[in-house]
Formats: structure tokens, C-alpha cells, sequence
């Protein structure tokens, strides 16, 4: 069912992806409305805005590290990915929620814009492309 | 530090450390169509005692002082470089650790060796005991100073018993090439400092963004160097300078999605050609020079009166 510009909760986010929760089991209560999926985390610093969701194939500790850069709202990783020790204790330490689902990352990000959650941005701005 | 564990530290470095990050790309070459009498002349005026013959851009020949000293006694200054260039020339590959070659100069016993790119086989620099010594030290005084500041760190958590506010403070680290586990551990630091300041989070983020791209840079391209942030009454300051081996050509590197980094840097979802682009976006002004062979300073300033931005 289609929510209009309201606010998902990330319990809900995991429900909507039958994600496993890494990090931040306490935190799901939390409220996002925008999200940002890229495999490369140079353009996740130019473009991710803060309380986003961040999809990603990468599971390497500097995920983490740059999600808490940008303050990121959550880390959602896409293709089922296990993340390493070292990238669940630095989640843990800058306590941000790592979650892991199986859906690709079309899937993921189709499931959750049907479900009110938009880009952070809809295009990056003129002049800004590669 | 003791003894033991400088010397412990000198052998990684020889190991870690490639043949290209220390040796110099300032070469002088002659062609093998040049006179010995030529020869004479360019060895006078730039002061070495020896170059590497190239023809194109492939290496073909090295010669030297001891050459040129036969032809003069032979009359013979007339006579190419080509003719009397050693043609087996020893060289050492540009991705080839650095111990190699260190036993290369202890083996033969000459002064420096070309150096040339592997899948091509082009002179991209040369390498001289100096070079070695040189790349060797610069790298140890980072290593120290690294040490020394995580040693202040753990006795004393950083600026805990120093007043700052927003135009007196002043934060400062030291970045290893190449350490990507430590990674934006000091910027996290900073913005929970420039938070409890009091900065707007707008203007903090902008900041945060820039020091870990330029830290990212640092640790993928240069020597190492140190990354420093400071405010006065209208803004903050981020300074990145690193010991080199500098930007050939900064209006390519400036360009959104040139990059140069390795595969591994690309693995980690990095190196693809936004970070220096994206600290001019974050920051109101930016100055960047650099020299080749010499090292790049990143001078970013945000100002701190107008709280807008990305």
C-alpha cells in the first residue's frame, strides 16, 4: 500500500525487505524519508544527504566511516551481503543501524520508494555529471 | 621508541614502499643521435655523471662519465651517444619493492638505475642511493610524528583541558599513506569537536566531508602529510599538505571523474575521481597548488557567517 510523503519507520524498512538487523536493534522506532543507493562511496559524498537510508553492495568498515560523515540515518546492505567483524563493530562504536537484506538493489530501492521513501536527490545538479 | 622497533620499522617500509614512490621523474635523457661532445655539456650543466639514452620514449642505453673520459682520451668527442652507450642497461621496474632495489645497488655497485613502467617498458624515472635514503626518511619522520600523536592522544583525549571556542582552536593530524584502517578516526574526532563548539551542523558537515576526502586522497596518492583545522572570527580553515609526489596536472585532476587510483582503492568503493571536485563544492573558496616531485597543499575555506550550503 502506497504511503503519500509520510514518514517509515526503519522496523518498517525491515519488514518491507526481510532484512536482518546487525546493528541498532534500539534504533528501528527511527523515522526516514529519503534514501540514496550507490555502490561507489565517492558518490555517496558528493551527492548522500543526512538522515538518509544508504543501500549498498559495499560492506568494507569505511561504509560505515563515510555514512557517518554524512550523518546517514541507516545502512541497508543489498545482495545479501554478510558484513565483515570489523564493519558491525564500527556500526556499533559510531552507533549506526546495519541492516542486510537479500533483495538486489533495484528490488530494494523500487520496494521502499513504492512505500513513500524518495531520493535524497532526484538528479545530481547541471554541470555535476561525469 | 626504541632502537629495535626503528629498525623493525625501516625493513617494512623497504618491503611495503614501491621502487616509484621514492625515485625521481625529473630525468635527464639524451638521444643516441647526440654528440659525446653534447654529452659533455649537459652532464657539466646539470651537474650528474651520467643519463639514460632514450630513443622515443624506450629506454635504449645508459651512459655515463667514465664513457665520455675514454672518448676524450681517444679524440673521439665527435662520436654519438649511441655508439658508445652501454647498451645492457640494469634497470628496476616502477612496481618493484624497494628492497629489490636496495640489494640491485649492493649487486652491481652503481650509483642509480632507470627506472621503467612494466607493461610498456618506458623510462618513467630514475633511482639513486639518495632517492632511497630520502624516501626512507620521509616516511619514518610520518610514522613517528603518527606515533607521537596517538601516544599524546591516549594519555590526554584531545583538547580536553584547552578552552576553544569558535576563533581559538585548532586541530591537527598527521595521515600514513596507504592506512586506510584508521581512516576518518581524527575526523570523527573533529566533528564532535566542532559540534560541541557550537558550529552549525550545515557548515560541520560541509567541513567533515572535505577533511575525508582530502584525508582519502592522502592516503591513496601521497606520502603522507597532515590535515589542519582552524577558525578565526568569519570562518573555518581546513589545510591538507602532504609530502608529495605532487599533481602533474592539476586543471585534469580537478576534473569530475578523472582519477588515477588504483584497483584496490576502487574495491573499496573510492578513487573515482570526485574528491577533489567535491571539496571546491563544500568549500566557499579553495586554493590547490602542487608541484610535481614536491608535494600538494589544499587550502579550504568555509565561512561561517551564512550557515547555508550543501
Amino acid at each position: 500500500m502506497k504511503k503519500k510523503g509520510g514518514n517509515v519507520t526503519l522496523s518498517e524498512v525491515k519488514e518491507i525487505l526481510d532484512a536482518t538487523v546487525f546493528v541498532g536493534e534500539e534504533k528501528l522506532d527511527m523515522e526516514v524519508k529519503t534514501a540514496f543507493s550507490a555502490d561507489l562511496m565517492s558518490d555517496v559524498l558528493a551527492f548522500a544527504k543526512e538522515h538518509s537510508l544508504l543501500l549498498t553492495g559495499l560492506t568494507n568498515p569505511q561504509v560505515v566511516r563515510t555514512s557517518d560523515m554524512l550523518d546517514i540515518a541507516a545502512i541497508i546492505l543489498v545482495r545479501g551481503k554478510t558484513p565483515p567483524e570489523e564493519t558491525i563493530r564500527l556500526a556499533k562504536e559510531l552507533n549506526i543501524p546495519l541492516l542486510s537484506t537479500r533483495y538486489i538493489l533495484f528490488e530494494t530501492s523500487g520496494r521502499l520508494h513504492a512505500r513513500g521513501i524518495v531520493g535524497c536527490i532526484e538528479k545530481v545538479p547541471l554541470g555535476e555529471m561525469t | 621508541m626504541t632502537q629495535d622497533k626503528k629498525i623493525t620499522k625501516t625493513q617494512e617500509l623497504i618491503y611495503s614502499l614501491r621502487v616509484k614512490d621514492v625515485m625521481s621523474t625529473d630525468i635527464v635523457t639524451v638521444s643516441p643521435s647526440n654528440t659525446m661532445n653534447e654529452l659533455k655539456e649537459i652532464l657539466r650543466i646539470r651537474r650528474i655523471s651520467g643519463t639514460p639514452v632514450v630513443e622515443g620514449k624506450q629506454l635504449v642505453g645508459i651512459v655515463g662519465i667514465d664513457d665520455l673520459i675514454r672518448c676524450l682520451s681517444n679524440g673521439e668527442m665527435d662520436a654519438t651517444v649511441g655508439e658508445k652507450m652501454s647498451k645492457k642497461v640494469e634497470t628496476l621496474c616502477a612496481d618493484e619493492p624497494l628492497a629489490n632495489a636496495v640489494n640491485k645497488f649492493e649487486q652491481y655497485g652503481f650509483g642509480r638505475f632507470p627506472v621503467i613502467e612494466r607493461n610498456h617498458g618506458r623510462l618513467i624515472g630514475i633511482l639513486t642511493k639518495g632517492d632511497v635514503v630520502k624516501g626512507l626518511l620521509t616516511r619514518l619522520e610520518i610514522a613517528y610524528h603518527t606515533e607521537e600523536f596517538r601516544y599524546n592522544n591516549s594519555i590526554n583525549p584531545v583538547f580536553d583541558n584547552i578552552a576553544m571556542d569558535k576563533t581559538n582552536f585548532h586541530f591537527q593530524y598527521r595521515v600514513d599513506s596507504r592506512d586506510f584502517n584508521v581512516a576518518g578516526e581524527s575526523i570523527n574526532k573533529l566533528k564532535k569537536i566542532l559540534s560541541q563548539i557550537g558550529f552549525p551542523p550545515q557548515i560541520i558537515r560541509r567541513v567533515t566531508i572535505a577533511a575525508y576526502e582530502a584525508e582519502m586522497n592522502m592516503i591513496i596518492y601521497s606520502y603522507g602529510g597532515h590535515i589542519s583545522v582552524s577558525a578565526d572570527q568569519q570562518h573555518i580553515i581546513l589545510e591538507a599538505c602532504d609530502a608529495g609526489p605532487g599533481i602533474p596536472d592539476i586543471e585534469q585532476a580537478m576534473r569530475q571523474g578523472f582519477s588515477t587510483a588504483p584497483v584496490w582503492v576502487q574495491e573499496l568503493g573510492f578513487g573515482a575521481g570526485m574528491g577533489l571536485p567535491n571539496i571546491n563544492k563544500c568549500a566557499d573558496t579553495m586554493e590547490l597548488k602542487s608541484e610535481a616531485g614536491k608535494g600538494t597543499h589544499i587550502k579550504a575555506v568555509f565561512n561561517t557567517t551564512n550557515g547555508d550550503g550543501v
